[in-house]
């Protein structure tokens, strides 16, 4: 073999390990060692911090002076436009599905509900920690109201934002929709909720990562299974991009 | 007896496969968010302790930025890694290694014993690695078994805020969610320095005889000449 030729080997040999490590990920094999280690964190956590167990809260002195925006900041329609310049009086909150009567919520209907306030920390999937009080009332309490059917295993979060011209939606499961942190924030330290952090309704789902706590909600949905939502992952940026369903890590 | 047992030379090269790839996806969770904090919070890179640089992707698995399939690669090798180390401690523990190789005593602790130790491998070149541990390879060893590694694995569980209701104490111990973040990071580089270290001693001490011993175990009675 000339020296060439091995030359030539070698950097094939390289680029082929290079192009094997990067898309390695993508293997079936992989895949599934990926999906297993994600049930174990899973099953990992609920064992040891059960159903009910709280995320830390903070006292006041201890929120951050800010909550930053990310993703959306705003949604890009005439209507929420008009909306956020007067209060969001026509904004209503679906809640459909497996339940046995479908409620349609105002912003006032919403505030009438018992609520929870709660100052918790906002954990970045990128890394990036915020601390800031939210208030709204608990998802077990509106899913109670509408009278959940025994079918319904999932949750489902409707969004008014688009991002990459795909609707933003999530999903929880639901030990996390009867957490006792799960709320529906309407308000953000004291104020309504800011547009970029989701005005005037967003999730806070506090055992989990940003990216699961929709924003801009309209719409709650119970239903069994999750195949047919969107494409079937669960969420926007699982859809999209991969991203892990159970986000508590 | 062997000189290592199969138990360390099976974790050896486990653990080696598992840290190689939670150190890489590990960079490109730092390209996501290249700033570092101390507290519970920090997102606005004007309260960051450090601008980290932006790494290159032949050091980052996958090569093309993905943070999804980065975090799929973390926190899959994670298992590997922190079942490994649990492992191999109870190991060392019933089968003798710590106590005898890897424990210190009051005279390890002496600037002689580490003077000595330094002038046994300069006079005697590779052939130390025969014999049994000296006063710096123990304290080498015990820093990573001891600290380096374990809280690798409680500033990663310190991060993630599905654990985080089953033990706040260990968030709050560690400085909150941030310090956790930062003291990863940290011991990260700390660990790739013995890394380093821990190749190029082997490079220059024997590097055939020492892989093979970690292959195949080796001898005791070798050990003793």
């Amino acid at each position: 073999m000339t020296s060439i030729n091995r030359r030539g080997l070698l950097a094939g040999l390289g680029a082929l390990g290079a192009g094997a490590c990067s898309d390695l990920h993508k293997n079936e094999t992989v895949q599934d060692a990926f999906r297993i280690a994600e049930e174990w964190h899973r099953a990992g956590h609920r064992m040891l911090a059960g159903r009910e167990r709280l995320a830390p809260e903070y006292a006041p002195h201890e929120r951050s002076p800010d909550i930053r925006g990310n993703g959306s900041l705003t949604v890009d329609s005439p209507f929420y436009r008009e909306q956020s310049a007067s209060g969001f009086p026509a904004w209503r909150l679906a809640v459909s599905g497996l339940v046995r009567t479908p409620l349609s919520l105002s912003l006032e209907d919403i505030r009438a509900l018992p609520q929870r306030t709660q100052i918790t920390r906002h954990d970045c999937v990128e890394g990036w920690s915020a601390i800031a009080e939210w208030r709204g009332p608990q998802l077990g309490s509106v899913l109670d109201a509408a009278g959940l059917a025994p079918e319904a295993n999932f949750i489902v979060f409707r969004c008014a934002d688009e991002l990459y011209g795909r609707a933003y939606y999530e999903s929880i499961d639901l030990v996390d929709a009867y957490h006792p942190q799960t709320i529906i924030a309407h308000e953000l330290n004291g104020a309504p909720l800011p547009e970029k952090n989701g005005a005037p309704l967003r999730m806070r789902i506090e055992r989990h990562l940003g990216y699961k706590h929709a924003k801009y909600l309209t719409a709650i949905e119970a239903v069994a299974s999750l195949d047919d939502i969107g494409a079937g992952k669960g969420g926007f940026w699982e859809d999209l991009a991969g991203y892990q369903w159970y986000a508590g890590i | 007896m062997k000189r290592h047992a199969l138990s360390t030379r099976l974790w050896h090269w486990i653990n080696a496969g598992a840290l190689i790839i939670l150190f890489m996806s590990g960079l490109t969770i730092s390209n996501a968010h290249r700033w570092l904090y101390w507290g519970d919070y920090g997102f606005d890179p004007a309260d960051a302790w450090l601008n980290v640089m932006r790494f290159p992707g032949w050091l980052t698995l996958p090569a093309r930025y993905n943070l999804a399939a980065a975090r799929d690669w973390h926190n899959t090798a994670a298992w590997v890694f922190a079942l490994g180390l649990l492992i191999i401690w109870i190991a060392m523990l019933a089968n003798g290694h710590f106590r005898r190789d890897l424990a210190t005593g009051q005279r390890d602790w002496r600037l002689g014993a580490w003077r000595a130790a330094l002038a046994s491998h300069r006079s005697k070149g590779h052939d130390h690695a025969r014999a049994p541990y000296n006063a710096l390879q123990k304290i080498a060893y015990g820093a990573v078994f001891g600290v380096m590694l374990p809280l690798m694995v409680a500033t990663g569980l310190a991060m993630s805020p599905g654990f985080e209701p089953a033990a706040p104490w260990l968030v709050d111990a560690l400085g909150g969610r941030q310090s956790a973040r930062s003291l990863h990071f940290i011991t990260t580089w700390a660990l790739v320095g013995f890394a380093i270290g821990h190749v190029l001693l082997t490079l220059i001490s024997g590097p055939l005889r020492l892989i093979g011993t970690m292959l195949h175990g080796g001898t005791r009675e070798e050990a003793r000449t």
